[in-house]
């Protein structure tokens, strides 16, 4: 800004405006309400037609990094599946993608679900390397590239691993994405060649609108950043917990969402502003003489 | 404040620095003095003994037994437990020893907070704690790559298939098959020829895996970018002009999304034919064009801001959450610093 103003101001005013949402949040304990738009319901509706007992195929290709936008998801999804009694073959395709499921894991099925038993409900079988490559070989041979579990055993051993030979024998795979390799490679390499599949999609705020244009072809759903996430939370809140309270490990979605209000609101203000200035001083230089 | 950007030179920029981090130091001491504290983290500790056995195919299996089993293996791991129940346990049995401090977990929770607050420090200006934090991440992501590259493509891609007796001893002994597998020796001739790139004399040898994998990778993208990314995407955009809905009324929406997506695609299209002059019929359809791609970049700019403050959102929710124990949102602690300190003030007022 010619003006003069230090940026420093502006970074100033948008760690108020997320910091004071979270800390109004913290005391009062409200969220906003969320409706759902078509992709999130989607999600919610394809997970909702699965019979029990159905296993999923959820993805986690995502680190650190982006856990601010993608963990709500993963928490959802987990929850979901587990209400409606599915049952999740978690793989990963990024490094810290397994570390990750296990911390959903346990904050999902260990804590709420805990009935449910490794291997025959559930199963983490880690990381394999090799991008899009793995992607290709899973749709022919899925136990090739993950022959065995997390804590080294065999997939032939595991209950839930019965019958699947290839990516096609799950009816649903779900990819929890932050980048390369993730939701276009999993559209690109999965979805075109298995017809049939459903596949749905949470992904960071940076990537939706490259996957935008695989909705409602060739991705069924898709949670598109915080909003997507909070939408789908909000779901899947109605159906478990209906008009009761709950939990709040399960409203982190919705939590982040003040913050986006009013991050975005003053963006907003900031670029009215900054244009405002602009035209005032076009202005003023055409009246000077 | 002044200037948009200060670098760390010269003694007063140093003592700028000093000072502010002696504030949020003070700042922070203050806080460690209200209430319970803040930043601790708590831990359980629990035993689990192993036992394993090795059946006719020589694999081995370990299973949970009780503890004292003759040749059973004991490992203890850390549960993360909260405040509250920390002090549920320490009211119910004073001094008790189940539910402790961790100090190296305190110790890491605090040095997320220091490097977190190191990051957010370059927004005022580029400064030592910055330069620290920076070198620390690049450090760790190098050698935490390394590892993955170690023991996930080295060791079960490579030397399983070239030594599997050797691995199956060493360090993975469910391993599959075991015999030697002479395929993994191209992979292994086309890692050295690689190598051999960071020596002057066999720059050329490292072009042929280059070009390998090159090949390799265009044409696998190239199927499936054709399949996916264009001819589904041809057929996403034949849509009907007119649309009707299940009961075979007229869907007014759905035919204005079909339109507006049809003509979006052809105008957009239109803006990237430059082989006909942007005139007349052409050159209006191309500045629609303009409108649609402005349209699109300012989407994604948004779904970036969004993504950005979400992350933002995260980093605060632990500094204040995690950290600071000002808010309680999950009820872990059973105590909310500034919900209490709010409560004074209304009470006060």
């Amino acid at each position: 800004m010619s003006g003069g103003l230090d940026r420093r101001w502006i970074y100033l005013a948008m760690m108020l405006a997320v910091a004071l949402p979270i800390l109004w949040n913290g005391v009062t304990g409200k969220t906003f309400p969320e409706s759902p738009t078509p992709p999130s319901q989607a999600c919610f509706d394809a997970i909702e037609a699965l019979p029990e007992g159905s296993r999923v195929l959820v993805s986690f290709d995502y680190d650190p990094a982006s856990e601010g936008e993608l963990a709500p998801m993963a928490t959802s999804f987990m929850r979901h599946l587990m209400h409606k009694r599915l049952r999740p073959v978690v793989i990963a395709l990024w490094p810290l993608g397994p570390t990750k499921a296990e911390e959903t894991i346990s904050n999902v099925i260990k804590a709420d679900f805990p009935d449910r038993v490794n291997g025959r409900d559930f199963v983490n079988l880690g990381f394999q390397t090799g991008n899009e490559g793995v992607l290709k070989v899973i749709g022919t041979d899925f136990r090739k590239q993950f022959p065995v579990d997390r804590s080294g055993t065999p997939v032939d051993r595991l209950p839930i691993m019965e019958g699947i030979t290839k990516v096609g024998d799950f009816p649903l795979v779900i990819t929890i994405s932050a980048g390369y390799p993730g939701g276009k490679e999993w559209v690109q390499y999965v979805s075109s060649s298995n017809p049939g599949l459903v596949l749905l999609a949470g992904v960071t705020g940076v990537q939706a609108s490259q996957v935008y244009s695989y909705y409602p072809g060739q991705l069924r759903g898709m949670l598109a950043a915080i909003k997507g996430a909070a939408e789908y939370e909000a779901l899947v809140s109605a159906a478990i917990d209906g008009d009761g309270v709950t939990p709040p490990r399960y409203t982190e979605a919705r939590r982040r969402m003040a913050p986006q209000l009013f991050g975005h609101l003053l963006l907003i203000a900031l670029i009215v502003a900054g244009n405002a200035m602009y035209f005032a001083q076009k202005r003023c230089k055409a009246v000077a003489p | 404040m002044s200037g948009a950007t200060m670098d760390a030179s010269g003694p007063a920029q140093g003592r700028w620095w000093i000072g502010l981090f002696l504030v949020i130091a003070v700042l922070v001491a203050i806080r460690a003095g209200i209430g319970e504290g803040m930043g601790r983290v708590y831990v359980q500790t629990e035993s689990t003994s192993y036992a394993s056995t090795t059946n006719e195919q020589g694999r081995v299996t370990w299973s949970v037994v009780a503890d004292g089993t003759d040749g059973a293996v004991t490992i203890e791991r850390d549960l993360f437990r909260t405040a509250g129940q920390f002090r549920a346990a320490e009211s119910a049995a004073p001094g008790q020893q189940a539910i402790r401090v961790s100090w190296d977990r305190t110790i890491g929770l605090w040095l997320a907070a220091f490097f977190t607050l190191a990051v957010f420090s370059f927004l005022a200006g580029d400064n030592p704690a910055y330069k620290l934090t920076e070198s620390i991440v690049i450090g760790v992501s190098a050698g935490y790559w390394m590892v993955v590259a170690f023991w996930e493509t080295l060791v079960p891609k490579l030397l399983a298939n070239l030594a599997p007796d050797m691995v199956k001893a060493w360090c993975m002994p469910n391993l599959e098959g075991g015999a030697f597998n002479p395929i993994a020796l191209i992979p292994l001739g086309l890692g050295l020829m690689l190598l051999s790139q960071l020596t002057p004399l066999g720059r050329h040898v490292g072009r042929w895996p280059l070009a390998f994998v090159i090949g390799t990778f265009a044409g696998l993208k190239m199927v499936s970018h054709v399949e996916s990314d264009i001819i589904e995407q041809v057929r996403a955009t034949m849509l009907p002009m007119v649309a009707f809905g299940d009961d075979g009324s007229f869907a007014v929406w759905a035919s204005l999304r079909n339109v507006l997506i049809v003509v979006g695609v052809l105008c957009t299209l239109a803006y990237f034919v430059f082989s006909v002059e942007h005139k007349g019929a052409v050159g209006r359809a191309a500045r629609v064009g303009v409108w649609f791609l402005m349209i699109t970049f300012g989407s994604a700019f948004g779904f970036t801001v969004m993504g950005r403050i979400a992350l933002l959102a995260a980093r605060f929710e632990f500094l204040f959450i995690d950290w600071l124990w000002l808010i309680d949102p999950k009820g872990e602690r059973g105590m909310k610093v500034v919900a209490t300190l709010v409560s004074c003030i209304v009470d006060m007022t």
